[in-house]
């Protein structure tokens, strides 16, 4: 699956993040391992408390502040001269501020976490392309104004005055999109970022960032809980679970082919538009534990319909090595 | 045999401003909306927010006096009570006959009671006896998979879906006639949402509920409901049976809807279309079918005209000028 990969923008291995809190310390992320390439979606998929916001919020240094990387490292330009490790830096640093929002743009799930109610959108937009780029304020006024209408937002001559709470939420979250984009980053994380709307303004915000990420050859990396936007949007999937990578997958055999028992019965408890009327859905036996409760072995073994007695309770399956299509399961591994 | 017909139900609110905060328009977030619900059958009512679903069934409720139009529920056979113009006092008795099941498990369970004494809230205040409660109790949380030491337990110490199970049996406590459910499982993750559509499925068979969905996403709702009605800017534009509406919807509306929903399958890719522009705006809807600056089928009558919900083929209604004319694409 690597033949057609483009270049290597983000590699984060085996990293770790607890949470300390006044019950004992909780493991949120153990091992995570993903590579993001220019002009590819990876799909970040999992029920809550998989990590997968964690993930995205590691990868930025802007955990909360109970939560501290533990392990592992964050690569950015992996393999190349200029190659850093974001875990190493401060934070606050300088040099960390200007990845973040220079080279990584960040979406979130509700854009009100990321525009002030007390700036209009453009001023906000020109703050952002200011801090990352040296412009007259003029000329990034211009900018925010181009940039609006990149997001697909009418009239954006008019629009770059709105405050945020002028906007209905489909447009607010373009004016998400638009403060991401406005350094020109070639990775963006996009957490859950069409949750929050209804469902034909999140066909568009789908439309307009497959769009965008196409064009500019953008490495996207989209979190989201449902499985249908997965379909539509990526290219390769991680499926995690209890803050590992249950599965890797290129996104056409995670649907045809799913290794992962996890996989397969989150895939069959999907609600179809095209069930029959009263149908039952295949669920999974349980909840998802909390994290601090960790199951022993593989974290999936007590809600595993196939789990194999004395062995996934036992020991914890091999995680997916990086860069190759796998399952952290037993069932992968072969007889042994 | 209806146990809810909904006819020309209005619902308005004020906008107010300037310094007074006198009135100086109104929104109509529910506009000569018309159903009716029989015994056994779920209807679901979907739609985007701010389309006016949950405001209907907030009048069902009478958690909001209706501006206009009559809500005629049956408690037992052979009764009917318009609900719409009673007073407080006088909706007392009926209340225990439609229950309510909430979206937010979290909020919706008081964190101080002991989960026993929630669901048996409802049977006490109604002056259910003590042995009877008791063992009324035990029989819901059979009933809704919950375990029995569950009694004496806080709602924390469950998981949402388990939570959603406990709101579940307070709202069959006292057998109600119709249960009103508003996006009884949007909060929960997929594996456990799949778990609870099941109970609700279960429900409808072994005890035939009669209920109102109220949910937004079109795959549960195509599970649970018998008959499905479809919302937009506080006007019902499409109401069928559900695997009709699915798979030849007669309003472009819910054709927009339906192509909108991203399929859980990577060889539909591309295939997702959304409708240009944006919901209207209630408070000032467009002249004419309110869905006509969207609509690609749209000709000169529906920036005029109203379209009347009328019967296109048996049991299905349509708002559309040219529900007749126009073959729509559904999902198989």
């Amino acid at each position: 699956m690597v033949e057609s990969m483009g270049r290597h923008v983000l590699s984060v291995r085996d990293l770790a993040v607890e949470f300390g809190g006044d019950r004992g310390t909780l493991r949120a992320l153990d091992g995570v391992s993903l590579d993001l390439h220019a002009g590819r979606v990876l799909g970040v998929v999992g029920e809550s408390g998989c990590g997968k916001s964690v993930t995205a919020r590691a990868i930025l240094g802007i955990l909360d502040r109970a939560g501290k990387v533990t392990g592992g490292q964050v690569l950015l330009d992996p393999g190349t001269s200029s190659q850093q490790d974001l875990v190493a830096l401060d934070p606050n640093s300088q040099t960390m501020r200007g990845v973040r929002g220079g080279r990584i743009g960040l979406i979130f799930q509700e854009p009100m976490t990321a525009l002030s109610v007390h700036y209009t959108v453009g001023n906000q937009i020109v703050e952002a392309i200011r801090a990352h780029r040296e412009l007259s304020k003029a000329d990034a006024r211009n900018r925010a104004i181009e940039l609006l209408g990149e997001v697909g937002i009418p009239r954006p001559e008019s629009r770059v005055d709105a405050y945020p709470f002028q906007l209905s939420g489909g447009l607010r979250q373009r004016v998400g999109i638009a403060m991401a984009l406005a350094a020109d980053p070639q990775i963006l994380i996009a957490d859950e970022p069409t949750t929050a709307l209804d469902v034909t303004t999140q066909a568009q915000v789908l439309a307009l960032l497959r769009r965008l990420q196409r064009d500019k050859g953008i490495a996207l990396m989209l979190i989201t809980h449902d499985m249908g936007v997965i379909a539509q949007m990526a290219d390769d999937v991680a499926v995690m679970y209890l803050g590992r990578i249950a599965e890797f997958s290129p996104v056409r055999d995670l649907f045809a082919r799913p290794r992962h028992p996890y996989t397969r019965a989150l895939l069959r408890s999907v609600p179809s538009i095209r069930a029959e009327p009263r149908d039952r859905l295949a669920t999974i036996g349980g909840t998802v534990p909390h994290p601090g409760a960790r199951p022993s072995g593989c974290a999936f073994h007590p809600r595993c319909p196939e789990v194999i007695a004395g062995r996934c309770d036992q020991s914890a399956p091999r995680p997916v090595p990086p860069l190759e299509a796998g399952a952290a399961c037993f069932l992968n591994e072969g007889a042994a | 045999m209806k146990v809810l017909e909904v006819e020309g139900l209005h619902k308005s609110f004020p906008i107010r401003g300037g310094l007074l905060q006198r009135e100086i328009g109104r929104v109509r977030a529910v506009q000569d909306v018309s159903f009716s619900i029989e015994r056994g059958e779920t209807l679901a009512l979907v739609g985007e927010s701010g389309c006016g679903k949950t405001t209907v069934s907030r009048c069902i409720l009478r958690a909001l006096p209706p501006t206009s139009g009559a809500i005629r529920f049956s408690p037992q056979d052979g009764t009917v009570v318009d609900l719409a113009p009673l007073s407080r006092r006088a909706l007392r008795p009926l209340r225990r006959h439609i229950q309510m099941i909430f979206q937010d498990p979290y909020s919706s369970l008081n964190p101080r009671m002991l989960v026993g004494d929630i669901v048996a809230e409802p049977l006490a205040v109604n002056g259910v006896g003590s042995v009877e409660r008791e063992a009324r109790v035990r029989a819901l949380l059979d009933l809704v998979g919950l375990p029995q030491s569950a009694r004496t337990r806080f709602p924390h110490a469950f998981s949402g879906g388990q939570r959603q199970r406990i709101g579940i049996a307070r709202a069959l406590a006292l057998d109600p006639r119709l249960v009103v459910a508003d996006e009884p499982v949007s909060a929960l993750d997929v594996s456990v949402q799949a778990q609870i559509i099941n109970l609700l499925l279960d429900l409808q068979d072994r005890l035939g509920l009669s209920m109102l969905f109220v949910a937004h996403d079109l795959g549960v709702v195509r599970h649970v409901s018998d008959r499905v009605a479809v919302m937009y800017v506080g006007r019902i534009v499409e109401i069928a049976p559900t695997r009709s509406l699915y798979s030849r919807p007669r309003h472009p509306y819910t054709e927009a809807l339906l192509a909108a929903v991203p399929k859980p399958d990577p060889e539909l890719r591309d295939q997702a279309a959304a409708p240009r522009g944006e919901v209207a705006d209630p408070a000032n809807p467009p002249p004419g079918c309110a869905f006509h600056p969207r609509c690609p089928f749209a000709v000169d009558l529906c920036r005029t005209e109203v379209p009347k919900l009328r019967e296109t083929t048996t049991g299905h209604m349509s708002a559309c000028h040219r529900a007749e004319e126009l073959t729509l694409t559904g999902v198989a």
